[in-house]
């Protein structure tokens, strides 16, 4: 009886789960308009007094919204564009036109997606879509018709706005404000770019859910509330803080946490955090030299130890493979002496992982012995990675410490 | 306006009602004419000396006007049924620039008499949508507000272009008496059907219809929701193929070809080129005028009886078939076409003005015609659709079989887009592009295409003078707001409206003298009658747009005062066009309204400017940001500047660009001798004047401080002395201002430290303040860069060296060890803001890395904190 009844709890805690889960990963992956905005209010109400006054007093206006990537550039414009659309006089007025610069890679697409947008297709009837000019001429005509008391407010949303900057002659850039210059339809251009920087988000540290189950959606926010507080968790997102302010590798970082919390483990721990953090901080080359073979390695070690003599200057086959000689006719007992050819197949697998590279294209003509090679891994990274690496010889480790170790 | 029909939605049947009052030769007059419009019962009856509405390009205003005549014209090509209007013009026609001279507010339903002779009047009958009230009301006498009809209208002045004058007193009297006569509006169904003519005339219609149904069934599927007009605009552009478009050649081949066939034709021909040249059209308008009888010769008479039957059957339709036939008509179609028509009882045995049968009437009445007509034609330009075109084609390569190689090669030339839709009036412009030349046989042998061409055309808009009444065609433009924009509220607002860059000044203060310049330049050329250039230069926001504006602003008022000569004024910006040929596209669509592709504009441009015709008026053309015209064989520049100097082409060039010494550094010679010597380059503006601009622009404003307006305008002269900025700055503050005012509706002035906050965010570093929020980990690699490039003295560094530098760095300051991803993803993160240069990061290591600010600003910010 009671077996059952705790079986039934974990189903409905195991429901729970996945659904905080999902709520969770939603509010991670998608930018909500629900979430609040932190750290950028001053600019957020800048921003909706100028669109107001865009929308309702038809001033023309030209904004430029800078800042890095993941710093909630296009959430506060759609916060904005939110709030004004529920002022009843603003929604029945304007008119908006998004592009994007990945997008509407030049003017010319970008100018019939501005018609598009705008529902002109509809006054032109059937009228078939020419050259470039005469869609510009015809967008200029339409825009021009307009006047500041009359005409109905444009807002143009112009994302990843630098990329519009490398059109052919600005075109586009040039006439959206020339019109906003001049007494014509007012429009006014917001320009997102991620070029420069704006202001900079506090931490974003937080997990509340609304929930259906009360118990378990009161003990998760307990735990959050206490995790929140725990030494070792503010560490993480110290750390993390450190090397990125962007919000969506944070959401990452949660996410990857989110991910560990089964019915066995119902709540967050700080270890959770922790892993989830080296896992995104992980070096993904030293992962790679863990995966090697004590050949590959041994040639890789070669390769430090040329880079060491030669002063960072390219090497060959030819030259690797002498090192590598040296190594196993003085000192090695561990490691087999093998055949050229298998050598340098390990070396091309080396160059298939992209651990090493070639100076210049790989030439038909060429001999592959000969080619001059460049190593992609430093010493530090080296001596990391064979820390770590698995049942390591001991004379291939002393090697690679010294390469005169054989004396 | 209530319901009202346009012609794309319903289609409406014109019919005289009653015998027609009088008939002379190609033209009879009617009292009434009834519209019968589909799905829709009664009819309405128009009768002369009622009010009409006449279709426009504006289907929510719609043109009204007096009916003076009806009548059956001949001589037009596409509609017989005309009608000789009064126009009544509305205040929103009148041009904008002279509204002003009426010097109230106009009311709702105000209309004006439009008294200006040299207004074409005679319109085609079947543009007309309906009838109208007109009431005529004293000067003094107030429109009455309860308008329960919308459709009437209001009188009270006269209007002729210059002026609005009262009405004269017996013209007054005579609406007067109008008005209380006021005729039925409409009438039943069985009073109209009393009428003899209808009945035949529609049945004939049908026929017609038939005929042409069975020739373009290629063509009847296009675009069902626009049943009637892209056909008809197609019908239009073949009938122009088909129809010899030139007289003077025609008349040399017309005599051998008109020996061919029968003495009674010949004499026929003789007669009618007596009978029309006294032109009819060139007589002043009036409801006097239809009683002014035409003389029928004596000659034409018998000859005419024996085309009576075909005359009949030239139902209001039927007229076009056969203008294009006869040249070569051949009995057994004629015969074959009588079959379809009814033969009229009774009036068989008149003498009815007979269908004109030879395109050269036409020519001939047209050179006839007051120059007036000529600028009416501004054809519409049109984007022909793909399905017309490959018929076009076809019908060419039928033509060019039948010979004629010569007209062919111009008419290949010549663009098909500039679509005729008044195709008599056209020709007198000498800047016609070759029009297609066909000789009459193998009009008649291509009879199938021609015919099929010319049935039903229907002519649409009502010709008028070019001014108010502009031919209708599709404009695109942005919707309107359904709410009207609020005015501003308190003095900061009122400020910031004045202060924005697209408020234009009454005056421009501080560019007098480059005013001047500009002014007498122009003035004398246009005195002269002679061409010229002018190269104006000046950093951006220094008023060189603006003062040629307001320039020609002033020029056109002084036309207008007949001061200077008429001039025309074309105006054209190197940034608004996609490629710098397009410059001639865009300077004959505005010159004449034809379309062409740019190599085939050039041509007509030069031509037109090369060789002159006579009596043309002068050409003002600014080019604006003239370099963005630059082309490797510097065609375009050279052509602007070569039109100028032949002595016929009136042409006055203005341009307008950046740089100063653009004509010597990027034009060849032989381009900027041309160019001539009159440059003007205008300065950046000083303090003094940029605060006397913005002392202008807030005139009577008190939103400023005196001190607040000096400092900004010393700011912005330091710097670059562009007015844009101090306009802009200035808007800035005003909304720091109101931002940090407490109370909203008595925001204080506007104060130095609130425009020192917005010079400051205006001209501040935004790289500096990027580093300053950047992460930890980026301020500490940025500070590695920096180190590495002491130790190796160079300027670039691969990011291996630094990744070493970095790793140092974070071992000395306590930083948890930088693993070589996160250092990478870092390094990737300042590229994409700029703050680094660097390569694609596929080069890994080995990428090379590079500041984009200077060390000295890296430092700066980095030290701050």
């Amino acid at each position: 009886m009671s077996s059952r009844k705790s079986k039934s709890n974990n189903l409905i805690q195991a429901e729970y789960l996945s659904q905080v889960q999902r709520i969770l990963r939603e509010r991670f992956c998608h930018q909500s308009p629900h979430s609040n905005l932190f750290g950028v209010q001053v600019q957020y109400k800048h921003l909706i007094e100028l669109l107001k006054r865009t929308a309702i007093h038809g001033e023309s206006n030209s904004i430029l919204i800078i800042g890095p990537r993941g710093s909630g550039k296009t959430m506060l414009i759609n916060h904005a564009l939110k709030e004004l659309m529920e002022v009843e006089e603003v929604n029945e007025n304007v008119l908006q036109v998004h592009l994007n610069g990945l997008l509407q890679i030049n003017d010319k697409i970008a100018l019939k997606e501005i018609t598009r947008q705008l529902n002109l297709e509809n006054v032109v009837g059937d009228k078939v879509f020419g050259s470039f000019a005469e869609n510009l001429s015809f967008l200029l005509e339409a825009l021009k018709k307009g006047d500041r008391t009359s005409s109905c407010p444009v807002i143009f949303i112009l994302d990843e706005f630098d990329l519009f900057a490398h059109h052919k002659n600005q075109t586009l850039l040039y006439n959206l404000f020339d019109i906003s210059q001049s007494a014509q339809t007012p429009v006014a251009v917001i320009g997102l770019t991620c070029r420069l920087y704006l202001k900079i988000f506090k931490e974003q540290l937080s997990l509340p859910a609304v929930f259906p189950g009360k118990i378990f959606a009161e003990k998760w926010n307990e735990n959050v509330q206490s995790l929140s507080e725990d030494r070792n968790v503010r560490d993480v997102l110290q750390k993390h803080f450190n090397v990125s302010k962007s919000l969506r590798s944070l959401h990452t970082l949660l996410m990857l946490a989110l991910n560990r919390v089964t019915p066995s483990h119902p709540f967050m721990t700080a270890a959770d955090l922790m892993e989830a953090n080296q896992l995104c901080s992980m070096d993904s080359k030293a992962n790679i030299v863990h995966g090697l073979s004590v050949l590959e390695i041994c040639l890789i070690i070669a390769m430090k130890h040329l880079n060491d003599i030669y002063e960072e200057e390219p090497f060959n086959f030819q030259m690797v493979y002498n090192e590598f000689q040296k190594f196993v006719q003085r000192k090695a007992h561990s490691v087999y002496n093998f055949e050229k050819p298998v050598v340098m197949k390990a070396f091309e697998h080396l160059q298939q992982l992209e651990l090493i590279r070639p100076m210049e294209r790989t030439s038909v003509t060429a001999q592959r012995e000969y080619q001059l090679m460049k190593l992609l891994l430093d010493n530090t990274q080296i001596m990391n990675a064979l820390q770590k690496y698995p049942n390591c010889p001991t004379d291939v480790r002393q090697w690679a410490t010294s390469s005169l170790s054989w004396l | 306006m209530a319901y009202r029909p346009t012609r794309l939605r319903t289609r409406q049947t014109y019919s005289w009602i009653g015998k027609p009052l009088d008939r002379k030769l190609h033209y009879q007059t009617c009292k009434e004419m009834s519209v019968k419009i589909e799905g829709r019962l009664p009819e309405i009856d128009l009768q002369v000396g009622q009010f009409v509405l006449i279709e426009g390009d504006d289907d929510e205003n719609p043109y009204v006007a007096k009916l003076v005549e009806l009548f059956e014209d001949d001589f037009e090509p596409y509609s017989k049924k005309r009608a000789r209007v009064q126009w009544f013009i509305r205040f929103c026609e009148v041009p904008v620039c002279k509204q002003h001279l009426l010097g109230r507010k106009p009311d709702a339903q105000e209309i004006f008499w439009y008294d200006y002779p040299a207004c074409n009047s005679n319109i085609n009958a079947e543009t007309i949508i309906g009838h109208v009230q007109v009431v005529a009301l004293a000067p003094d006498e107030v429109i009455p507000m309860d308008l329960k009809n919308e459709k009437t209208f209001f009188v009270k002045l006269s209007w002729n272009e210059k002026k609005f004058k009262p009405l004269p007193p017996e013209l007054f009297a005579q609406l007067d008496k109008l008005q209380e006569s006021n005729p039925r509006c409409q009438k039943s169904m069985e009073a109209k059907t009393k009428s003899t003519e209808s009945p035949s005339w529609t049945t004939a219609e049908h026929v017609v219809k038939r005929i042409e149904s069975r020739h373009s069934t290629s063509k009847s599927r296009q675009t069902p929701s626009h049943p009637v007009t892209p056909r008809a605009r197609k019908r239009l552009e073949l009938s122009n193929l088909g129809f010899p478009r030139t007289h003077n050649t025609r008349i040399s081949q017309q005599a051998s070809w008109a020996s061919l066939e029968s003495p009674g034709r010949m004499k026929w021909k003789v007669a009618f080129s007596e009978i029309t040249s006294p032109s009819k059209r060139s007589q002043p308008d009036g409801p006097q005028n239809s009683s002014a009888a035409l003389k029928t010769p004596e000659k034409a008479g018998e000859i005419q009886q024996c085309w009576a039957k075909d005359d009949k059957k030239a139902s209001p339709d039927g007229c076009m078939i056969l203008r294009t036939r006869v040249p070569a008509l051949k009995t057994t179609e004629t015969s074959e076409e009588r079959t379809f028509t009814p033969v009229r009882g009774g009036q068989k045995s008149l003498v009815v003005p007979s269908v004109i049968l030879k395109p050269e009437n036409i020519k001939k009445r047209e050179t006839k015609e007051p120059v007036q007509d000529e600028a009416t034609s501004t054809p519409r330009p049109r984007i022909r659709r793909k399905s017309s075109l490959l018929t076009l084609n076809r019908i060419r390569q039928q033509l060019r079989f039948l010979g004629n190689s010569k007209s062919d090669q111009e008419d290949e030339e010549f663009l098909p887009v500039a679509e005729i839709s008044d195709s008599d009036s056209e020709e007198e412009e000498a800047s016609t592009p070759p029009l297609p030349r066909r000789t009459p046989s193998s009009v008649s042998r291509n009879l199938r295409s021609s015919m099929k061409s010319s049935l039903q055309t229907p002519s649409k808009t009502p010709k008028k003078t070019p001014e108010p009444r502009t031919p209708r065609h599709a404009t695109p433009r942005i919707r309107s707001r359904n709410l009207a924009a609020q005015e501003p509220a308190n003095v900061l607002e009122e400020a910031r409206l004045r202060l924005h860059v697209s408020a234009v000044p009454a005056s421009l203060p501080c560019r007098e003298q480059e005013f001047q310049d500009i002014y007498n330049f122009v003035e004398s050329k246009l005195l002269d009658h002679t061409g010229g250039c002018m190269y104006i230069s000046g950093v951006p926001g220094t008023g060189k747009t603006a003062t040629v504006h307001e320039v020609i602003r002033c020029l056109q008022q002084a036309s207008q005062a007949n001061d200077v000569p008429p001039f025309q004024y074309i105006e054209v910006n190197g940034m608004k066009l996609t490629e710098p040929h397009q410059v001639y596209v865009q300077i004959l669509q505005k010159l004449t309204g034809h379309r062409a592709t740019a190599h085939h504009a050039a041509e007509l441009l030069a031509k037109r400017f090369r060789t002159r015709g006579s009596s043309q008026e002068t050409t003002v053309l600014l080019v604006d940001e003239l370099d963005l015209l630059w082309t490797q064989k510097q065609d375009v520049m050279y052509n602007l500047f070569d039109w100028p100097t032949h002595k016929e082409a009136r042409l006055v060039v203005l341009t307008i660009a950046n740089t100063m010494d653009l004509p010597e550094r990027i034009m060849m010679n032989r381009v900027s001798s041309r160019l001539g010597l009159t440059r003007m380059s205008f300065q950046p503006y000083t303090h003094s004047q940029l605060q006397q601009i913005l002392v202008s622009r807030l005139k009577h404003l008190k939103a400023f401080e005196d001190d607040a307006i000096q400092l900004v305008a010393r700011k912005v002269a330091a710097l670059s002395g562009d007015a844009r900025r101090c306009l802009d700055i200035c808007r800035r503050a005003t909304e720091i201002c109101e931002f940090s005012c407490q109370k909203p509706d008595s925001p204080g002035l506007v104060t130095t430290a609130h425009l020192l906050e917005a010079v400051e965010e205006m001209f501040s570093s935004s790289y500096i303040t990027a580093i300053k929020n950047s992460s930890v980990l980026e301020q500490s690699f940025l500070r590695a860069i920096l180190a590495e490039f002491r130790r190796s003295g160079l300027e670039e560094a691969t990011f291996q060296q630094v990744y070493t530098q970095h790793v140092a760095l974070c071992r000395m300051e306590g930083l948890p060890y930088p693993t070589m991803s996160e250092t990478m993803a870092v390094c990737s993160h300042l590229g994409s803001c700029r703050l680094l240069l660097v390569e694609p990061s596929r080069n890994d290591l080995l990428l090379r890395v590079r500041l984009n600010v200077s060390q000295d600003d890296v430092l700066y910010a980095l030290k701050e904190e």
